[in-house]
């Protein structure tokens, strides 16, 4: 049942708090599991069902609706080939091809090393600079068959630091101090407007 | 519906102007206005979320036709609709046409085929051709999403129904859909069942065929089903059902949306048990005790029983018979006993309760309210059983006003129920404290209190734990007429039809149409040949008399007082203390294995009649399938018991007692049969008349709590082992077994491991359970189910006490 690390945990309850229904911080709190075991498991969804007040079936509705929320184990990068139109156009089938000849594995698999899951993705917003893929949602632009090896021969050495692994968000966390937190006040029991209002109306005044 | 104003606005649909509650949605506009406006997503009892599109229709608002989902959009002033304008008819084709790209079109195979919203609507409003060759979407099918429902997700059009019950209605949301885009289907979390005790409704209101009940799965074809509007008789909420059958058996029951009561929801219990109306247990012929045997009930004739029957009260002494039960009849059947008891018999020994309910002086007594007045009412307190458990859609409509902000529920209970979720305030009191707790709550200068005081109050009472005995309840009932004059009361009585019995006078004190029997009316005194004068005991007084040998014949009429009495000793004592035992009834149950002869009886919908909700409402009961047996309608051998005892019921048809008891009994009077029939008394005809003027004695008495006790609370599960669920297949398998709930800190004070088999001792037995520990029983109690396979907790009740306390030990 117990799922999150205490230190998670204890970050989950802070997530939260920042909400004024507990039910808001679902998608947080999946990013959290994601970032804690580099998918989301079916133990974390029963456990933020409890955090949230929800049942795990909304959790897992949720959870489900988002590509980005892996619900089987990947590797530890994630390498999404973009596969639409511009891209197409300039390669991405051939790219994809060798990237599954490089890595010995079809696109929506895992290496056996655990290292890379490749997955043929859709459009990544960067036609200009095309093809392109992402690793870990971290963009590289112009990919050529040599770039993408040499690409997997940076990731697959142990020393490298630059990608973090799949999952997470960020490598500097950031905290809500009490005071500039809304609180967890429901919205029903709001009856007065927020503070930023008066002050915005103090400055302007 | 959206929250309607006064004020009308005026709508032209399909060229007929039309007056419209301003708010009101245009389909639900054209429904009261006989315009059919196709559609699948959209419920008049649920949120509309316009997910199918199936009810786009062109409106003009000014600018011009366009087409516009009805159930999203509100009517206003000079709106003009056409439902069958040609845009219309292509917006119709084009839904349908996509609907049908991946539905499997497997009608052949499918329950639903024959009143299959998507085929019907097809026929009606489709294309009549496709345009897509292409391969359909393929899954598993039908996966089981609990042991009832089963789901086909190739046929599901996702139209939000079920998912949006399972939430907004039920409150169990789990079912959602999942995944998205093409791949969106509804599904639960793995290894989570859809295990709502509302599940059923989905089954119900899906649109196509993607949702089945396993209990109705290849049994029978729409147009093979023949059908009857009834009553559900499960619990005594009194739900409207439609029964149907096929080939002469129950196959399925489907809830009827009346307005004042079930809004067309049914729970699981009220919805599949007639399965143990076929079961292969039911009594089929008398029995008697086999004078060679005396361990042994062997088959007899009617005619034999009924002379051994008549024989032995007889030969009793004069007052020294009692007969127990009844809310398992119809109106006419309670009725006919309780002529028999007092007009032929001469006793005033009638309780239709088990000792698990209140006075019948007590319900007749209080200012009754109506469910609907509850789920208005301004504070509904509910001090008694778990509604989910025991009026399971009671709880339903009382949780759709609290989550509509209708009305606010304040619970005093002593342990968290199915209420707490929605209430407004969940107090905790210790078990059998729930006066004092109400009473310092009321004159505290807690917020709420004034908020009570100042609003209108509608009281649901009832037994909070069957450990409990009815003082603790009563008390509530005196706090609150003393503190809250204006508060009116909704008596949560749980068996299906105990309301009527007691109506009808089978509660000691009593006389038919809640007339008290110190002063009888004058049409009873004509028609019956004699009526009790003294007041009669009680079921808990006939068990304790008949256990001192000082009552010779005890009659059981439809009563298994060793399961459902909350005191087994006791009532085994009184089982074996009377001389002879008559036990009418449909099942071999305990105490019919005691009995001396058992008469069978015929069960719900093989006989018509009347029954009577908890709110005083009197509904129809139709019959629709023939006795499997012998058995005979419990009137019947009422009046035979009458013919043989040297007297006359001087009726010879359900109709007959119908028409007298609308004579003899003062709140009855005017409603005659013709009013029974009528068509617009679906809805039931609620009388709230009595004769009963409440007079009540608080006792002062607060129970003493032994220190070193845990106090017993138990209440009924709504799958136990009852004699209805374990007789029906589907169901029995639902009932969880009896577990000691205890609170996690009392079990690492007694050393006891969680899970771990204890000792129970009460100072009636001791006995065996295992004791979980759980976080939400308060401290210094202990929860054990009333009736669940393992362990009955009337074994250990002390129904002479207040509350009972018990030790539990490690073994």
């Amino acid at each position: 049942m117990t799922f999150f690390t205490e230190e998670n945990l204890e970050l989950a309850h802070e997530i939260i708090g920042r909400y004024p229904k507990q039910r808001s911080a679902m998608i947080p709190l999946l990013h959290l599991a994601q970032e804690q075991s580099g998918w989301v498991t079916e133990e974390a969804m029963k456990q933020i069902g409890v955090l949230v007040g929800t049942s795990s079936a909304e959790v897992l509705g949720t959870c489900s609706f988002y590509e980005m929320f892996k619900r089987h184990e990947v590797g530890k990068y994630v390498v999404n080939i973009c596969t639409t139109m511009s891209c197409a156009l300039l390669g991405a089938e051939e790219l994809l091809e060798h990237a599954e000849t490089r890595l010995g594995i079809k696109a929506g698999s895992t290496t056996s090393d655990g290292l890379f899951t490749l997955e043929g993705a859709e459009c990544q917003a960067a036609c200009t600079e095309a093809p392109c893929l992402q690793v870990n949602y971290r963009h590289q632009y112009r990919v050529t068959p040599s770039d993408f090896d040499q690409l997997i021969d940076e990731l697959a050495d142990p020393n490298n630091e630059e990608t973090p692994r799949h999952g997470v968000l960020a490598q500097i966390r950031q905290h809500i101090p009490v005071e500039r937190s809304v609180g967890a006040v429901h919205p029903d029991l709001v009856n007065v407007p927020p503070v930023w209002i008066e002050e915005k109306k103090e400055a302007n005044s | 519906m959206p929250d309607s104003q006064p004020n009308a606005v005026s709508v032209t649909i399909n060229g007929t102007q039309i007056e419209a509650e301003a708010g009101e949605l245009v389909i639900a506009a054209a429904d009261r206005n006989g315009v059919h406006i196709p559609r699948f997503c959209y419920h008049e009892r649920m949120s509309s979320v316009g997910m199918c599109r199936m009810c786009l229709v062109e409106v003009d608002t000014g600018r011009g036709p366009m087409l516009q989902p009805s159930c999203m959009i509100s009517v206003t002033d000079g709106m003009i609709v056409d439902t069958e304008s040609d845009q219309t008819k292509r917006a119709q084709e084009g839904i349908l046409e996509f609907l049908l790209i991946n539905h499997p079109l497997d009608c052949p195979v499918c329950d639903k085929g024959g009143e299959c919203p998507l085929q019907d609507q097809t026929v009606a409003y489709g294309p009549g051709e496709s345009r897509f060759i292409e391969e359909k979407r393929h899954y598993e099918k039908p996966i089981p999403i609990s042991d009832l429902v089963h789901l086909d997700r190739e046929r599901c059009i996702l139209c939000d129904r079920c998912t949006r019950f399972a939430d907004e209605v039920a409150g169990d949301p789990l079912i959602q859909f999942t995944e998205r885009g093409n791949e969106t289907q509804v599904l639960t979390f793995p290894n989570e069942p859809f295990s709502s005790y509302f599940s059923g409704n989905t089954v119900q209101i899906c649109p196509v065929g993607a949702l089945t009940a396993a209990p109705y799965r290849f049994k029978a074809r729409p147009w093979d089903l023949e059908q009857v509007e009834s009553t559900c008789t499960t619990c005594s909420v009194g739900c409207r059902v439609a029964v149907q059958s096929s080939r002469n058996e129950l196959v399925r029951y489907l809830g009827v949306d009346i307005d004042p009561v079930n809004h067309g929801w049914l729970c699981d219990k009220g919805r599949f048990d007639f399965e143990a109306i076929k079961s292969p247990n039911r009594l089929e012929t008398p029995l008697i005790r086999d004078p060679n045997d005396k361990d042994q009930l062997i088959e007899t004739t009617w005619g034999a029983a009924l002379a051994a029957s008549a024989d032995a009260i007889k030969e009793a002494r004069s007052g020294k018979i009692g007969v127990i039960g009844g809310s398992r009849l119809t109106n006419e059947d309670a009725y006919a006993w309780a002529k028999l008891a007092g007009s032929v018999i001469g006793t005033n020994n009638v309780d239709a309760q088990l000792g698990d309910g209140l006075p019948g002086k007590v319900v007749l007594g209080l200012p009754g309210a109506t469910i609907d007045e509850a789920c208005s009412a301004d504070t509904v307190l509910v001090i008694g059983p778990d509604l989910k458990e025991e009026l399971p859609i009671l709880h339903l409509r009382l949780r759709g006003a609290a989550k509509k902000k209708k009305v606010k529920v304040v619970e005093i209970t002593p342990l968290q129920t199915g209420v707490s979720s929605y209430a407004h305030r969940s107090i905790v009191c210790r078990s059998g404290e729930a006066a004092k707790t109400l009473k310092s709550l009321l004159t505290s200068d807690d917020e709420l209190s004034q908020e009570i005081r100042s609003g209108s109050v509608v009281v649901i009472l009832g037994r909070s734990s069957l450990a409990e005995s009815a003082l603790p309840a009563i008390e509530v009932a005196s706090v609150i007429t003393e503190e809250l004059p204006k508060a009116k009361f909704l008596v949560a009585l749980r068996r299906g039809n105990v309301r009527g019995a007691i109506d009808m006078g089978l509660s000691p004190g009593l006389l038919p149409g809640r007339v008290p029997l110190e002063n009888p009316n004058d049409e009873i005194k004509k028609i019956w040949a004699k009526v009790p004068t003294v007041e009669g005991l009680d079921t808990a007084g006939m068990l304790r008399a008949a256990a001192d040998g000082q009552l010779d014949v005890l009659i059981l009429v439809g009563a298994d007082p060793l399961v459902d009495f909350p005191d087994q000793d006791l009532a085994n004592r009184g089982l074996r203390g009377a001389k002879f035992v008559v036990a009418i009834d449909n099942f071999p149950t305990l105490s019919v294995a005691n009995a001396d002869v058992v008469l069978p009886a015929t069960a719900y919908g093989e006989k018509g009649g009347t029954t009577t909700n908890i709110e005083g409402r009197v509904s129809r009961l139709a019959q629709l399938v023939t006795s499997p047996s012998a058995a005979r309608d419990d009137w019947m051998i009422a009046s035979e018991l009458a013919w043989r005892l040297g007297g006359d019921l001087k009726f010879s048809s359900m109709e007959e007692i119908w028409s007298e008891i609308e004579q003899v009994a003062p709140s009855h009077n005017g409603i005659t049969l013709e009013k029974i029939w009528a068509d617009e008394t679906r809805d039931g005809i609620l009388i709230t008349e009595t004769s009963i003027q409440l007079a009540i004695e608080p006792s002062g008495e607060t129970p003493v709590v032994d220190g070193y006790g845990l106090r017993l609370i138990s209440g009924r599960k709504l799958y136990d082992a009852g004699t209805q669920t374990s007789n029906c297949a589907s169901l029995s398998a639902l009932a969880q077994d009896a577990e000691l709930r205890v609170n996690p800190t009392e079990l690492e004070r007694l050393g006891i491991q969680d899970g771990s088999e204890v000792t129970i001792i009460s100072t009636k037995a001791t006995g065996v359970a295992i004791a979980i520990a759980d976080e939400s029983i308060p401290r210094g109690t202990a929860v054990l189910p009333f009736n669940n396979p393992g362990i009955r907790a009337n074994l250990f009740i002390n129904s002479e006490l207040p509350v009972t306390d018990i030790r539990i030990e490690t073994r």
